[in-house]
């Protein structure tokens, strides 16, 4: 009571003043003054620079994000068409906590097939996230939640936001071996010694296709013997599938792997993400599913899933799963979809050839052969942080450090340009 | 093969998003839905604000638009004029540069990443929030890793503010803790402080150096105005002090299910809030990488445009009047029925909920014979009346009242 007397006091003495007058309030310090700058993320920290970078020989092979042979970012054909049926729609309310139901219900069947029986036994436990980034997360905070004492395995190299997603759910990581540097490709044996090593129940990040940021993939045979070693071990399966459709141009063939490990009987985990392979990058739409024993226990998960998500964001954004709905619910626009994505993967895979002819004809006394065998949009060059810096400074040609190279950025237009700089820094090697 | 999930519970359904399950499973043509806050013409129908139509006709008409990653603090101008809008256009602080704003998806992530970076970046971990509150703050704070504390603030027997208690229990504070302020419009009570009562609230936790967190959910919903529903967080930035802010555009510009929001940290300087920003990202990056593009390119065209921005405040007190005149109906319905109690906290409480005061036997037993849908709290969401149906509520209450304890 007194301190209320005390207060109603002082507020009528405070009323004559103004508020500025509050000179103890200046004369503190901010509450964030220990508050350190925080380090540029390494991958989109690149197309910063890129972007504040004058000179008109400019080359931007670092951020995924697709472009046109005239080096244009591209908004497919079918995106636009679904926009306009969209606009105008009178409905902007809330989604439920798992997503629009139909977005969710046709990227299943991307991921497990249109025939699958796991969507017909509704087996599978599916919300709509953001984007593929979004659905790991939510898949990192559910493994905390439930399966407490676990690891997460990663691949090295990695998407290097991975790590971040994990640790910010607070699982544990280890690591796994992938890339041979020697051969710039697969390194099986490696890779298996550590499958085999890890102990009984482990689980695992697989990049289903178009690793990133490689561009190496297991073959087939591979793949089947990696889910038969899976199987003994009795290890989970998380794939992240944020490529489908970019790596071969045909997604029934990049979700090989998963079908391989569906087939073997594995109870997997998939991250989908429609950044890349619709365009939608800014929209932020993607798919988190998780195969269960049963149609019950799909129920149950989802309804842990949702208790992750709605403390985070509530619900997830509405347009891009209308635009993903629309397209995929009609059978002329998936169609042209389909179209789409063939032509944007063939021309990466006309880049990563001319590419190499043009080095190979400087003389280049290096072997670039994974160019043209590594797939997807990226391409690990085997540039060194050194040379990369090189390209940088001497030819403001932009890539993050680790030599990765965006394929997507090449064009006939600057192929030539950057053969020749990669030639320059890597002759004397 | 077992699933390692297999041991997995169901998890209960949300409370508030459950209603709206609930009420769809209900068969009956008498159901009203009074349970998630979203708004209601008088036809009973959602609303797409013209003006939101008008500026997604444009993005849609032109071709240079593309839909590439926005950056990880999100779109630049969405956020300067955001900060314009809960701020002021002549804040000192935004002058200052003293203000890093952040776009995310509505309040809910706005209060999440907000809270992530307090728990990484600030001396207390504790938070105080009013009782009763929204029923998905503590989740928020307690998944960001912050514990919750509850500071009184809704009074039964007055149906109003127990502006004693809420003085002692922050009083009683540990210095520096976090502090979960309602804009305006409280949820679920619609009691808010008046400004005499805010000027306390501001200088007690000065004086104790309790870190403000407004949720702006309301802005424009409570009174009409913009500027009148962001005086209290007007008032506390202009003493100069630090504080975060999470602000909504699902209400007041109807964008919902587009999860449009921006979390605003008033800092001391242009240097710290700088290297605030930074950090922030960090929190970003490995949530979701980047916020959604649409429905802020939405808020950046309606806001940029003068003519958009006036038409917008005449949709938005259009939706507000309604309101308004919806609790001036209910109330003078249950006058004239005789309906036993006092009522007269409908037109005393503001914005979009009316706390009723009903308790879960009476909540239960109108949704059971009167196909009523609201929270078992008590609250019901003003803009799901309509004058049609009114009278069936009316009739509820006077039930309920009358008939269950």
């Amino acid at each position: 009571m007194a301190m209320a007397m005390t207060i109603r006091n002082a507020a009528s003495r405070r009323a004559m003043n103004p508020i500025s007058a509050d000179f103890s309030l200046r004369s503190m310090s901010s509450w964030w003054k220990n508050v350190e700058p925080a380090p540029k993320d390494p991958i989109l920290g690149v197309t910063e620079a890129f972007l504040a970078d004058p000179s008109p020989d400019k080359v931007n092979v670092g951020v995924g994000a697709y472009r046109d042979d005239n080096g244009k970012p591209v908004v497919l054909e079918c995106v636009r068409e679904a926009e306009r049926r969209i606009a105008g729609s009178s409905f902007m309310e809330y989604l439920p906590m798992g997503g629009s139901v139909k977005m969710v219900e046709e990227t299943l069947k991307l991921a497990y097939g249109d025939d699958s029986e796991f969507i017909k036994d509704k087996r599978i436990a599916a919300v709509q996230a953001l984007s593929g980034t979004g659905a790991c997360r939510l898949f990192a905070d559910f493994q905390k939640r439930f399966c407490p004492g676990s690891q997460i395995y990663i691949p090295v190299p990695t998407w290097s936001n991975h790590h971040n997603i994990w640790r910010d759910a607070d699982v544990p990581q280890k690591t796994y071996h992938y890339y041979h540097p020697e051969t710039k490709g697969l390194n099986f044996s490696g890779l298996m010694d550590d499958v085999k090593n890890a102990p009984e129940g482990s689980f695992f990040l697989l990049h289903a296709c178009a690793h990133n940021p490689t561009g190496v993939d297991p073959t087939d045979e591979q793949w089947r013997e990696i889910s038969q070693l899976f199987k003994a071990k009795k290890h989970f399966a998380f794939f992240d599938m944020a490529y489908q459709g970019f790596a071969s141009g045909d997604p029934a063939r990049d979700a090989k792997s998963i079908r391989i490990f569906l087939e073997d009987g594995h109870h997997i985990g998939i991250s989908q993400s429609y950044a890349k392979n619709m365009g939608l990058y800014g929209q932020r739409v993607g798919c988190l599913s998780v195969l269960c024993e049963d149609e019950k226990q799909a129920v149950t998960v989802k309804s842990q899933l949702q208790q992750l998500a709605r403390p985070m964001y509530s619900n997830p954004p509405l347009h891009g799963a209308q635009i993903v709905s629309t397209i995929l619910g009609d059978p002329e626009l998936k169609s042209l979809w389909l179209k789409e994505v063939k032509i944007m993967a063939d021309r990466i895979i006309g880049m990563r050839t001319t590419l190499r002819e043009s080095l190979e004809k400087l003389g280049s006394p290096l072997s670039w052969e994974h160019v043209t065998k590594q797939i997807g949009m990226f391409c690990y060059s085997g540039l060194t942080p050194k040379q990369v810096d090189r390209l940088t400074s001497e030819y403001h040609i932009y890539m993050t450090r680790n030599g990765r190279i965006s394929m997507a950025g090449v064009t006939t237009g600057n192929v030539g340009y950057l053969a020749n700089a990669i030639h320059e820094v890597t002759k004397s090697s | 093969m077992d699933s390692v999930f297999s041991k997995v519970d169901r998890a209960p359904e949300d409370p508030i998003l459950g209603v709206t399950v609930a009420y769809n499973n209900d068969p009956s043509p008498a159901k009203i839905n009074l349970g998630v806050g979203a708004y209601r013409t008088e036809e009973g129908k959602p609303l797409v604000l013209d003006v939101v139509r008008r500026a997604e006709q444009q993005l849609v008409n032109d071709p240079s638009r593309v839909k590439e990653y926005i950056p990880i603090v999100g779109l630049a101008d969405f956020n300067k004029l955001s900060a314009k809008l809960i701020l002021g256009g002549d804040s000192p602080a935004i002058q200052e540069s003293r203000v890093a704003t952040i776009q995310c998806l509505s309040g809910t992530g706005s209060l999440r990443v907000g809270a992530e970076f307090l728990k990484k970046h600030y001396h207390q971990s504790v938070i105080y929030i009013p009782k009763p509150t929204w029923g998905n703050h503590p989740k928020v704070f307690n998944l960001a890793g912050l514990s919750v504390e509850y500071y009184r603030y809704y009074d039964p027997a007055t149906r109003g503010l127990d502006f004693q208690g809420l003085l002692e229990d922050l009083g009683g504070a540990p210095s520096g803790a976090i502090v979960l302020l309602h804009a305006c419009a409280h949820n679920p009570t619609g009691v808010d402080p008046t400004s005499e009562q805010w000027e306390q609230i501001r200088q007690l936790m000065r004086s104790k150096s309790l870190l403000p967190f407004f949720d702006s959910a309301y802005q424009g919903f409570a009174s009409g105005s913009l500027d009148t529903d962001a005086h209290s967080v007007r008032t506390f930035v202009a003493d100069g002090g630090e504080c975060l802010i999470a602000q909504s555009y699902a209400k007041n510009m109807g964008l919902y299910g587009e999860r449009v929001g921006a979390l605003s940290i008033v800092c001391k300087s242009a240097d710290v809030a700088s290297k605030v920003e930074s950090q922030v990202k960090l929190v970003v990056r490995p949530m979701y990488s980047s916020p959604p593009i649409h429905g802020a390119s939405i808020v950046a065209t309606i806001l940029k445009s003068s003519e958009m921005y006036n038409d917008w405040t005449i949709e938005l007190k259009g939706m507000a009047d309604r309101i308004i005149s919806m609790r001036k109906q209910l109330f003078e319905a249950l006058q004239a029925k005789g309906t036993p109690g006092d009522w007269s906290h409908i037109i005393k409480q503001i914005g979009m909920f009316t706390f009723t005061g009903l308790n879960k036997e009476q909540v239960a037993f109108m949704t059971k014979e009167f196909h009523i849908y609201m929270t078992s709290d008590g609250r019901i969401s003003m803009a799901g009346l309509s004058s049609k149906t009114v009278p069936h509520l009316v009739d509820a209450i006077h039930a309920a009242v009358t008939r269950v304890g």
